[in-house]
């Protein structure tokens, strides 16, 4: 029988109605129940889990107890094997944590779990790709790509996965300094990367004979960068899954959460800040290959502030080559990818189309706005 | 007046739909078309002919002015041959169900896709191999295929060709292999037809992707070398592709014997008629090893389980095929080719079965050899060119008879025969050579008046 | 009034596999014999072949009477879903129109069938004046100046076109020409057939109005611009008014321009390919045209040109010097040939047919039908819950809509492939997309001028009851087909070479264990 984990961070969510912008920290928290909010979590996960019933029998669900799961667990006629302890209207972070590390113990086959930003962060810190995960969005800030789009489209692919009927990919968590946002101010970091499930499209190619993968595209496009490679120019190579092959292809060692940079093949700077960056592009003709951040489509801004107003000044807008799957270019239903470098100059200056490498000799104009 | 195919033109249905979309005319539909674009003229197109019947009698007209292969006796070959087409071929393609069905999913077109696996299953008998594909449109674009599958699996850029594969099916490949993939002919030599083997072995290197031969080849000839042309592109790590004739198949070796990685050919022989070369349709084979799946742009139906046990279902397999070849620019698309031939073809290989494929096979053995001997005892003539063993095609020689190929199939015409093609342009170094086939259509008396038409027409 | 729907159930034979009706020494047809005086004179006809290049086992073929092979057959294609059937309105894009039956007797008479290709041009008049004339009704109806209908498919004809694209850059010295753009919602062969011939590929995306983008355009023409191939309209349905810019655009920066017009059904003698500029186009004939499509071909793409290029088509065309049709083969710069001999010449000779049939006027109203069917069955499918129309809210669509059920998702757990499975419970198609998704959970539907109005509402109807279903009972959807002829299939075993099997001998080998 298949098991699946269930977490609940039941105070996820109770910022956004009182405009606080996320419930980090114990004191928020207290301020958020002063000003009359309530839980949102417990109500997405019975929605996502609601989606999940038909499977009543087939799955055995792991959670914690009360409301960390237990509660909706229960609402949604599952009979769950309880696990851990907690406090009462006092859980935090690291209830998350211990309840991701136990299910990973008892070796469940999906950790489902309700939260935001932080949440995912908690999650990522307790198991990291040792199993696979499915954030329920519940949370205010969902920057992060491990959420469903909506907590009964988590439901609907937590159940075709426990059927084994989804394959699983890396989705990135995304860091957001809460304090910052809530003063205006958004210092996004690419966290790091969980697994999630991964829905496989099953329906027949009409006339086609076949559709080349996703990860067949990633390999194509990282082909294409390094047989284009020139000498005389440095390569700063933005984090991603998405660049990852072509540092794997180079046999590089690579900074999955940074920025590392390359010049004739061979690696001339690791994990690099913005200062050093500058320094290394000192006089020098350099190319940026950056690829879209999380599910919204940032190019700039998010997850890759090493990649500064400045660093992009120092290289050119001719010489950004931005890449992406075609999959994750239709993930974002049309909307352009955005800049937000901080400064409104480079940002106008960025705005407009980019041309986008997307397989072997492959490319599609897209739209960018800051 | 309705027009019978328009249902809807019906004054008043259409009435009824307009007032249900809300607008007045259709006219508005095309709003979005700028008056600039929009076409005012009438076209210059005949009045239509209004009633089937006249529509029947106009059409008939203009064909009446055919002669068929049914009226004149026929020789031509040449990469479209007449065969015998039993009539289960015909009753099962002009099935309703199967003509005008496309491309639904493996439930509701279950029988086509079991039909067209069917197919696979027995061409891949016929040539021994385990992976065959929904066919292409015909030889020539299957050995094209064939080549760039060959090019992506070795990574390589060249492809050697025999000199013998016919100019049109070349032309089709060249155009194909452009501009990323170099194709290089290997010389054959004038008493056999068969390859040279020194000049392969010259131009084989590690650029070359694959050696490409055929069997019976274009002239005729059967290439008995298959294993020492396999052996020695597989030393230098390319592939070896063979095109086929499937009729050949009873009786001879399949190219997989003799080393083949990749067999292709035509299946337009196996019970579909040549519609003026509309009956062509091209058929890939491989081993079923996943670097050769990987590379095939085809579609390949295979067995799959459905919910309730031992129910057959199919489906595409490997349908996010993982190409190892990424610098492939795009992978090649196959849209909508030729399935209701393959369809056919797998009704023929059923009809025949092994013992008809083997009769069929030694009978046109028997009767091309037989229009061989024939035509070698007429003065002035050589029949045939190329020493050693041939399948349904031979090149006859007319240059010591001192008359042009076009002057004979001239005088054959005024004698009601289609004569063999002209080779003269394509190759001048055989001199006035004509490339003449004999299949089971053929009986003895049939080959007999050829014989001696062609005496009185040379004497 | 309301709809009845039918209590369909398709035919199920549960047959078997061909191989499992095999038995040793049945004969389905008996081949003719050669007589005994070739027999005497030649011998076995064996004796020739050298050894090594003899069959050693005969190959493993089954062995039918032929009423079994017959039965068989039969049964396969009752379980097939033509559209002479079923109200094809749910395979989008395909153009799933009404193939006249006498244009069938037409093309399978002895007059076309029996001819081979190489015949003395004087033997084949008739079969060269259907196909000079047919050129003309194109030209005609495309306002370009030359046909070749020697392309075996529209991908086929996008290779050719690609191929001419070429040879006029590198003719004019301008061979570092290696750019075509496209669009998102072009027919996807548009970008394989570029690239297959060595191009480069840009795709547009759309507007925000769901146009396509023409200050993507602007942005993406250069001096590596080799041309423009794109369709309009569009997959979506959506018209693309300003195609004359698009045209103007690319022919400045040095392109070509070429329509894919596989899909013309909703513009004959509405607009065409000459007025908006392009210099190159090709009709599928199997659409349009309506020849039948043969559970994916035989097929035409018929292929285009403007005089300036006509002397790259393929060779050889066909010329008429006013009393004799014959083949012109001397074309020096010619791309070549894309297939052998002329192309597929019956179904030409049934699109010649349905042209007579209707004239210019019925070829209007073969359009004008189609579009009216199609904005019918776009108003009623936007009255169905959780179904919408993506792009250019509010406007008319041209002959066909990529409709999502995005909303149907969402809300019930239920896709479109799920929906799709339940449609063919009740005896229709029902086609999603192409891949990768675009539109989320699509599907695309194409009335043409064929089917009735009460047909199209009947389709409405079907769509609608499984919809209620998705609503009140998902996992009936998620669970179907029942009335189909197979159950729920497991797609598994065709993603693992060690398990899929596209033969029968492979299937017992690996599956087996035989």
């Amino acid at each position: 029988m298949k098991k699946l984990g269930l977490i609940v961070n039941p105070i996820a969510g109770m910022g956004g109605r009182v405009a606080l912008k996320g419930t980090d920290g114990r004191e928020v928290v207290a301020r958020a129940r002063r000003m009359g909010a309530v839980p949102e979590s417990p109500r997405r996960a019975i929605e996502a889990l609601e989606r999940l019933v038909g499977l009543r029998g087939q799955v055995e669900v792991v959670t914690y107890p009360q409301e960390m799961g237990e509660e909706e667990a229960r609402r949604c006629g599952f009979e769950p094997q309880v696990i851990g302890s907690i406090r009462p209207g006092e859980t935090t972070a690291e209830d998350t944590r211990r309840a991701a590390r136990e299910m990973l113990a008892l070796g469940v086959d999906l950790v489902l779990f309700a939260g935001g930003d932080g949440t995912a962060r908690d999650i990522y810190d307790a198991v990291g790709e040792e199993v696979t995960v499915l954030g329920i969005p519940a949370g205010v800030k969902i920057h992060s790509a491990v959420y469903a789009r909506n907590p009964r489209l988590a439901g609907d692919l937590a159940a075709l996965y426990l059927q084994g009927k989804a394959t699983v990919r890396e989705a990135e968590v995304m860091d957001i300094d809460e304090e910052a946002f809530r003063e205006g101010r958004v210092t996004a970091r690419l966290y790091g990367y969980l697994r999630i499930p991964y829905q496989r499209r099953y329906v027949q190619g009409l006339k086609a004979g076949s559709s080349p993968g996703e990860e067949s595209a990633l390999q194509a496009i990282a082909l294409a960068i390094i047989d284009g490679m020139e000498d005389d120019f440095l390569y700063v190579v933005g984090p991603g899954t998405s660049t990852r092959p072509i540092m794997q292809m180079l046999g590089l060692e690579y900074t999955l959460l940074g920025v590392d940079v390359v010049h004739k093949k061979q690696l001339v700077g690791k994990d690099l800040a913005e200062g050093q960056l500058l320094e290394l592009l000192e006089g020098r003709r350099a190319k940026l290959i950056i690829t879209p951040i999380g599910g919204q489509g940032y190019l700039f801004g998010r997850g890759n502030q090493q990649l500064s107003p400045r660093v992009i000044r120092e290289v050119g807008k001719e010489n950004i080559i931005v890449i992406a799957t075609r999959e994750k270019i239709n993930s974002l239903r049309g909307q352009p990818f955005l800049v937000d470098t901080g400064d409104a100059e480079v940002d106008r200056m960025l705005s407009g189309y980019v041309r986008v490498l997307t397989g072997y000799d492959d490319w599609i104009m897209y739209r960018v706005t800051g | 007046m309705a027009h019978p195919y328009i249902p809807n033109s019906a004054p008043r249905v259409k009435a009824e739909m307009l007032r249900e979309i809300g607008v007045r005319d259709v006219e508005e539909l095309y709003a979005d078309i700028p008056e600039s674009l929009r076409f005012r003229g009438k076209m210059n197109l005949p009045e239509p002919l209004s009633s089937e019947y006249e529509l029947r009698r106009h059409v008939e007209g203009i064909l009446a002015k055919n002669k068929t292969c049914q009226e004149y006796l026929n020789f031509l070959g040449g990469g479209c041959w007449q065969h015998y087409v039993p009539a289960v071929c015909d009753e099962i393609n002009r099935r309703a169900e199967f003509l005008t069905a496309y491309g639904g999913e493996p439930y509701e077109d279950h029988g086509r896709f079991q039909a067209l696996f069917e197919y696979a299953s027995m061409m891949g008998e016929l040539v021994d191999m385990d992976v065959v594909n929904v066919p292409t449109y015909d030889w020539a674009q299957a050995a094209s295929t064939s080549l760039r599958m060959a090019t992506r699996i070795t990574g390589r850029k060249q492809v050697l060709l025999a000199r013998t594969v016919g100019p049109d099916r070349l032309s089709v490949i060249r155009n194909y292999c452009r501009p990323d993939i170099e194709v290089v002919l290997i010389d054959y030599h004038l008493e056999t037809g068969q390859m040279n083997l020194d000049d392969l072995k010259d131009k084989l290197s590690a650029q070359t992707a694959a050696v490409y031969f055929e069997n019976p080849s274009y002239l005729g000839f059967i290439e008995p070398q298959g294993e020492e042309i396999a052996a020695l592109a597989h030393e230098e790590g390319a592939l070896c592709v063979v095109g086929v004739d499937p009729t050949s198949l009873g009786v001879l070796a399949p190219p997989s014997a003799y080393g083949a990685d990749i067999i292709c050919g035509e299946l337009q022989p196996l019970g579909i008629h040549m519609q003026y070369g509309g009956g062509l349709a091209g058929f890939i084979a491989t081993r079923d090893e996943e670097r050769f799946v990987a590379e095939y742009p085809s579609r390949l139906f295979g067995i799959a389980p459905t919910v309730v046990e031992g129910e057959y279902g199919f489906g595409d397999v490997f349908f996010e095929r993982t190409s190892f070849a990424q610098r492939e620019r795009g992978k090649e698309f196959v849209g909508t080719a030729t399935a209701l031939w393959g369809i056919t073809a797998g009704v023929y290989l059923a009809l025949l079965g092994p013992d008809g494929m083997r009769e069929l096979g030694q009978g046109i053995l028997q009767r091309s050899q037989y229009a061989r001997r024939r035509l070698s005892e007429i003065r002035g003539l050589r029949a045939p060119v190329f020493r050693g063993a041939h399948f349904k095609e031979f090149v006859v020689d007319f240059t010591a008879a001192g008359r042009t190929v076009a002057e004979v199939n001239r005088a054959l015409l005024d004698r009601g025969i289609f004569g063999g093609k002209d080779l003269s342009a394509e190759f001048p170094e055989l001199g006035e050579c004509a490339l003449y086939c004999v299949t089971e259509v053929h009986t003895k008396a049939d080959i007999d008046r050829l014989a001696e038409a062609l005496e009185d027409c040379v004497r | 009034m309301s709809t009845k729907l039918r209590r369909f159930h398709q035919a199920r034979w549960d047959e078997p596999i061909i191989y499992e009706l095999s038995t040793e020494g049945e004969r389905g047809l008996l081949v003719s014999q050669v007589e005994e005086e070739i027999e005497k004179a030649v011998g076995d006809g064996l004796s020739e072949i050298p050894e090594s290049m003899r069959r050693e086992r005969p190959p493993n073929l089954p062995e039918l009477s032929q009423a079994q092979v017959l039965r068989h057959y039969l049964r396969l294609s009752q379980e097939t879903l033509g559209a002479d059937l079923n109200v094809d309105i749910g395979q989008g894009t395909c153009t799933m129109k009404y193939s006249p039956k006498i244009n069938e007797q037409l093309a399978t008479s002895p007059k076309v069938a029996e001819l081979h290709p190489l015949q003395d041009e004087g033997t084949v008049q008739g079969i060269l004046e259907i196909l000079y004339k047919m050129d003309l009704f194109l030209r005609e109806i495309s306002g370009l100046d030359q046909f070749s209908f020697q392309p075996g498919g529209g991908a086929q004809a996008l290779l050719a076109i690609a191929s001419i694209i070429r040879a006029y850059h590198r003719d004019r010295g301008e061979a570092h020409r290696d750019e075509i753009i496209t669009t998102v919602f072009s027919h996807p062969s548009d970008a394989a057939a570029a690239a297959v011939a060595g191009f480069k590929v840009i795709t547009l995306y759309p507007d925000e109005d769901g146009y396509p983008d023409i200050e993507a355009l602007k942005e993406a023409v250069s001096e590596r611009t080799a041309g423009l191939m794109i369709t309009n309209p569009e997959d979506t349905g959506i018209f693309n008014p300003r195609i004359a810019e698009f045209t103007r655009i690319v022919h400045e920066a040095g392109g070509l321009c070429s329509y894919d017009q596989a899909n013309a059904n909703g513009i004959l003698g509405i607009t065409r390919a000459k007025e908006a500029g392009f210099d190159l186009c090709f009709f599928n004939l199997h659409k349009t045209f309506s020849s039948p499509h043969g559970c994916g071909g035989p097929s035409t793409g018929a292929l285009g040109v403007t005089k300036e290029l006509a002397k790259y088509l393929p060779v050889p065309l066909v010329e008429f010097d006013g009393g004799k049709y014959r083949l012109n083969y001397d074309r020096p710069h010619s791309i070549g040939k894309v297939r052998s001999f002329y192309g597929v010449v019956p179904v030409v000779l049934r699109s010649y047919a349905w042209v007579m049939s209707l004239g210019a006027e019925g070829l209007r109203e073969v359009a004008e039908i189609a579009v009216l069917n199609n904005n019918y069955l776009l108003k009623k499918v936007l009255e169905i819950p959780g179904a919408s129309a993506p792009y250019a809210p509010g406007k008319h669509r041209v002959e066909q809509v990529r409709y999502s059920f995005e909303g149907l998702a969402e809300e019930t757990g239920v896709g479109t492939e799920d929906v799709q499975r339940r449609m063919f419970d009740f005896g229709v198609h029902y086609w999603t997309s192409h891949h990768p998704w675009v539109v989320p959970e699509p599907f695309t539907l194409e009335p043409t001028e064929s089917y009735s109005k009460a047909e199209l509402d009947e389709y409405i109807a079907i769509l609608r009851q499984v919809v209620k279903e998705a609503y009140t009972d998902p996992e009936k959807v998620k669970n179907a087909p029942y009335n189909s002829v197979v159950h729920k299939i497991d797609h598994a075993a065709l993603d693992d070479p060690s398990q899929w099997a596209v033969t029968w001998r492979a299937y017992l080998k690996k599956v087996k264990g035989r």
